[in-house]
């Protein structure tokens, strides 16, 4: 994890397309900025950032089924919990599922685990769109190949 | 059309917090009831799950943008009924 560039994934452990999961991992970083402030004497991830992470996750799970030629942005997130801290030096593991896929839309459950105990869950609703631009798409192929992306599914 | 109408009006008032007596089939889902695209989105999930479709959202909003087709032919509710029980005739020919 690198939070200050949101990179919130370090790897991808599972992506079934059948099943429509997918499993990451993501090491949170001992010492930040972001502690710095949140907080003072007691280092806690923030909650904005356990949504995004989880965000990220099943952004890459919707990246796959849609074979990389539409983007997901962040549309909605109900039901978002923080059942527990998240601080530094932990590893999460963070799991995503497809709830419904509309029409130029989809909604996912997603939660983060630490050592098999949620910490977080959220149902998010991405909207997506062809990819704005070439600049976006080589991103998100570098992004894809450092966390290990498995290209394999996209053939 | 009138079943169609009463499900898919429920789900407008209770996802928009709309008073459901205010809701009638010559409502406007944008221009009357002032349901925006973010708040559409919950409102299609819920009828893609009440009624077992998918919404084409995309090729209306396309169709609107080329202007080929008019809102009203689309967000006008009992309009929007119909092309529900299209989509629900078409599941059930194709099934």
């Amino acid at each position: 994890m690198q939070l200050d560039y949101f990179q919130l994934i370090d790897r991808i452990l599972d992506l079934n397309t059948e099943e429509k999961t997918i499993t990451v991992e993501a090491e949170v970083p001992k010492t930040s900025t972001i502690f710095e402030g949140h907080f003072p004497g007691y280092p806690i991830m923030p909650g904005v950032l356990l949504i995004e992470t989880m965000a990220q996750t099943s952004g890459w799970l919707l990246l796959a089924l849609m074979k990389f030629q539409r983007m997901p942005f962040l549309a909605a997130v109900k039901e978002a919990k923080m059942r527990g801290f998240v601080t530094p030096g932990e590893l999460l593991t963070v799991e995503a599922k497809i709830v419904h896929e509309g029409s130029g839309y989809a909604i996912t459950d997603a939660k983060v685990k630490v050592a098999g105990k949620l910490r977080s869950n959220a149902t998010i609703t991405f909207s997506h769109v062809p990819f704005p631009n070439p600049d976006l798409r080589g991103h998100m192929d570098a992004v894809a190949k450092r966390i290990g992306f498995p290209l394999a599914i996209l053939t | 059309m009138s079943s169609t109408f009463d499900q898919v009006a429920t789900i407008i008032a209770e996802t928009c917090d709309i008073p459901r007596d205010t809701i009638t089939p010559d409502s406007h889902a944008i221009d009357d009831l002032g349901i925006d695209s973010l708040d559409f989105l919950d409102i299609a999930f819920a009828i893609d799950k009440a009624f077992g479709i998918k919404l084409p959202l995309e090729k209306w909003t396309q169709e609107v943008n080329d202007g080929k087709a008019t809102t009203e032919q689309y967000f006008v509710l009992k309009n929007l009924c119909a092309r529900i029980d299209e989509l629900v005739a078409a599941k059930g020919a194709g099934a």
